[in-house]
């Protein structure tokens, strides 16, 4: 589902241009569970934002749910990003002045879905990440994990191709990051396509797959369980 | 998988029109939510609209409500009611040439047209801005004016107390004076001074009545007057000074005023000897003609007031511009958070534009109550100050002006929100 083809990124600073990304090959099934990882500085957060069609790649192609992604303008990224991926993200970003219900719901705002179907949608995207009690609080009136259960719930409520989380579990302690680890194991197994970026190997063991970088570069493509 | 299937079937968009609402309502939402979360600053932002608009709507609604009483005392006149007076070009005065209307004048008038009636003639006695007037030590000073009986119809304005002068007074020219209010209160007589007398110049009159009050138009006294018999008036100072009259009448023929002002003008003419190419030496004008020229006045005073306290409204967009800014800068994230959902572009362009156009329209709304409540007070405080009238106009104006002050100054601000880069916005601390 997702090909990536000599893809790379290169970042100019004070002059000084460096490669984030060189050359990086990568074919994701639709149904996988991939772990990214990799030291600070390798460019897995690079390549998280272009997977994540937050940024645009200087190199190579990427192919996306068999669109090409790579030659579209920032409203057409806009809806890439509404349609195909939901995202996780490790400071949960969730709008503070909004209910769990009215975050969840928000992508399908940017879709053009009536204000009744999107609280109903919403709502089932809460049951389903086990927060149906919690839809009126806002995000300073839940835990750790149940903001990150939230945020899940958001990146689920657009039947996403992809669901792409950044060091999701960054913030929660391991008992809670346990039980998110759950919930995306969950989630494959009933066919959504996942891919972690996290840096802590213990996180990347739970995945299907860990894809490594260092340098910009892929060293390691390994098949666990 | 089970579940997505289930969940696609039905998450179908909305026609092109109700996504526009719903996307308008998801703004209004926002944008409400924004402005309660900052009351305080939200309404210190605003202060410059309410301000300017406050400003604009009293001092409108003053001026509207003058305006409106005085057309109103010359409806009272009634359209009905010509005035035919002696009139000199400005240049014409600078060379001391004063045109006049002379008695002879009233009596042609009187001979040869018809359809007319309270012939009144108004003859300006003493000097022309008016005359003193004495009770032993105490002096008043106003306009003497001589007239017939008509006088009251015409200028519907009769004795409060006492009566007016009669055609015997006139036809006698008894020494008799009807006063003004103010004269009265001047030379300290009694409520009833009837049977006093008062002295102008070497002659005594005696009073015989004393008119309603009027009270002030523009801080001036509309009870600073007395009337004399017209002929007793010719008679006193016609030796003196060549009388210049006024002439008032009423058209019987409500249909035929335009005929009879033809037919005056053409006779006037004809006795002062004016040339086929030469202008007149009078005006023939009706009530309504005064009234049209003050509303045209208290118009162009309306116009520029509102124009200067419309830069008001300037400085108040350019503090909700201010505002705005700051406001992007601390919801970067959240814009950065909104893009990575998908948020085209125009969507948090219209988010912020709408955002800053409720401050602008909510401040508007809060000085249009503000300034009737401050017009309101301001004419419940000066005695005899006619009630203050806001017309629709101004209203939809100031609302109007306001939001689109909140687009013009929340445009800067909204593109700079909507042109975030997602990662950027997103990193932003």
């Amino acid at each position: 589902m997702i090909e990536l083809r000599g893809i790379g990124k290169t970042y100019a600073l004070g002059g000084v241009s460096f490669d984030a990304l060189d050359a990086v090959d990568l074919d994701i099934d639709s149904n996988a569970f991939v772990a990214l990882t990799g030291s600070s500085g390798s460019g897995k957060s690079t390549l998280m934002n272009i997977l994540g069609c937050l940024d645009t790649p200087s190199r190579g192609s990427y192919t996306l749910d068999g669109e090409a992604v790579s030659g579209l303008d920032e409203d057409q990224l806009a809806q890439v990003r509404n349609r195909k991926i939901g995202f996780v993200f490790q400071n949960f970003y969730l709008m503070p002045r909004m209910t769990a219900l009215d975050n969840v719901a928000q992508p399908l705002i940017y879709r053009g879905v009536s204000p009744a179907l999107r609280r109903a949608r919403a709502a089932e995207a809460l049951e389903r990440v086990g927060l149906a009690d919690r839809a009126g609080h806002r995000p300073n009136e839940l835990s750790g994990g149940q903001r990150q259960r939230v945020a899940v719930a958001r990146a689920l409520v657009g039947q996403p191709e992809l669901l792409l989380a950044d060091e999701p579990t960054g913030n929660l302690d391991s008992r809670t990051a346990r039980e998110i680890m759950t919930l995306f194991a969950q989630l494959h197994s009933e066919g959504q396509c996942v891919v972690i970026v996290t840096h802590d190997p213990a996180i990347a063991a739970c995945c299907q797959r860990v894809v490594r970088l260092q340098d910009g570069h892929v060293v390691e493509d390994r098949y666990g369980h | 998988m089970s579940w997505k299937i289930a969940m696609a079937t039905d998450l179908q968009r909305g026609s092109a029109l109700q996504r526009w609402l719903w996307v308008i309502q998801e703004c209004l939402v926002s944008a409400i939510s924004s402005i309660r979360a900052h009351g305080l600053r939200s309404v210190l932002t605003m202060l410059g609209v309410i301000i300017g608009v406050a400003s604009v709507i009293c001092v409108v609604a003053l001026v509207q409500g003058l305006s409106r009483t005085i057309s109103q005392q010359f409806e009272g006149l009634g359209s009905s009611t010509l005035t035919l007076r002696s009139y000199t070009p400005l240049q014409d005065q600078l060379r001391g040439k004063v045109n006049r209307l002379q008695p002879s004048d009233l009596d042609e008038l009187r001979a040869r047209i018809d359809g007319i009636t309270h012939l009144t003639p108004i003859v300006f006695a003493g000097q022309r801005f008016g005359a003193e007037v004495r009770n032993g030590a105490n002096t008043a000073n106003g306009q003497l004016l001589g007239s017939t009986a008509s006088y009251q119809d015409v200028q519907q304005q009769f004795p409060r107390v006492g009566r007016f002068i009669t055609a015997s007074d006139d036809d006698s020219r008894r020494r008799v004076v009807v006063l003004g209010e103010q004269i009265r209160k001047d030379l300290k007589l009694p409520e009833d001074p009837s049977g006093q007398f008062v002295q102008i110049g070497r002659e005594w009159f005696k009073v015989v009545g004393v008119m309603e009050a009027r009270g002030e138009v523009f801080g001036q006294s509309q009870d600073s007057f007395l009337v004399m018999p017209y002929q007793t008036a010719l008679a006193v100072t016609g030796v003196i000074t060549q009388p210049d009259l006024w002439i008032s009448f009423s058209v019987v023929d409500m249909d035929s005023v335009a005929n009879v002002k033809q037919r005056v003008a053409g006779l006037i003419r004809r006795l002062h000897r004016i040339a086929k190419d030469q202008p007149d030496d009078f005006r023939v004008e009706s009530a309504e003609t005064l009234a049209k020229t003050f509303q045209q006045i208290s118009n162009t005073v309306t116009f520029v007031v509102a124009g200067v306290v419309g830069i008001s409204l300037l400085v108040g967009g350019i503090g909700i511009m201010n505002i705005m800014l700051v406001s992007v800068t601390e919801r970067t994230r959240e814009v950065g958070i909104a893009k990575a959902l998908g948020a085209p572009r125009r969507f948090i362009l219209m988010q912020f534009l709408i955002e800053a156009m409720l401050l602008a329209l909510t401040g508007g709304v809060i000085g249009i109550v503000l300034g009737f409540s401050l017009a309101f007070g301001i004419a419940a405080l000066i005695p005899n100050f006619p009630t203050p009238a806001v017309p629709w106009w101004v209203v939809l104006g100031s609302c109007g002006f306001s939001a689109l002050i909140g687009m013009v100054f929340g445009l800067l601000p909204a593109r700079k929100a909507a042109n975030l880069a997602p990662i950027d916005a997103l990193r932003y601390e």
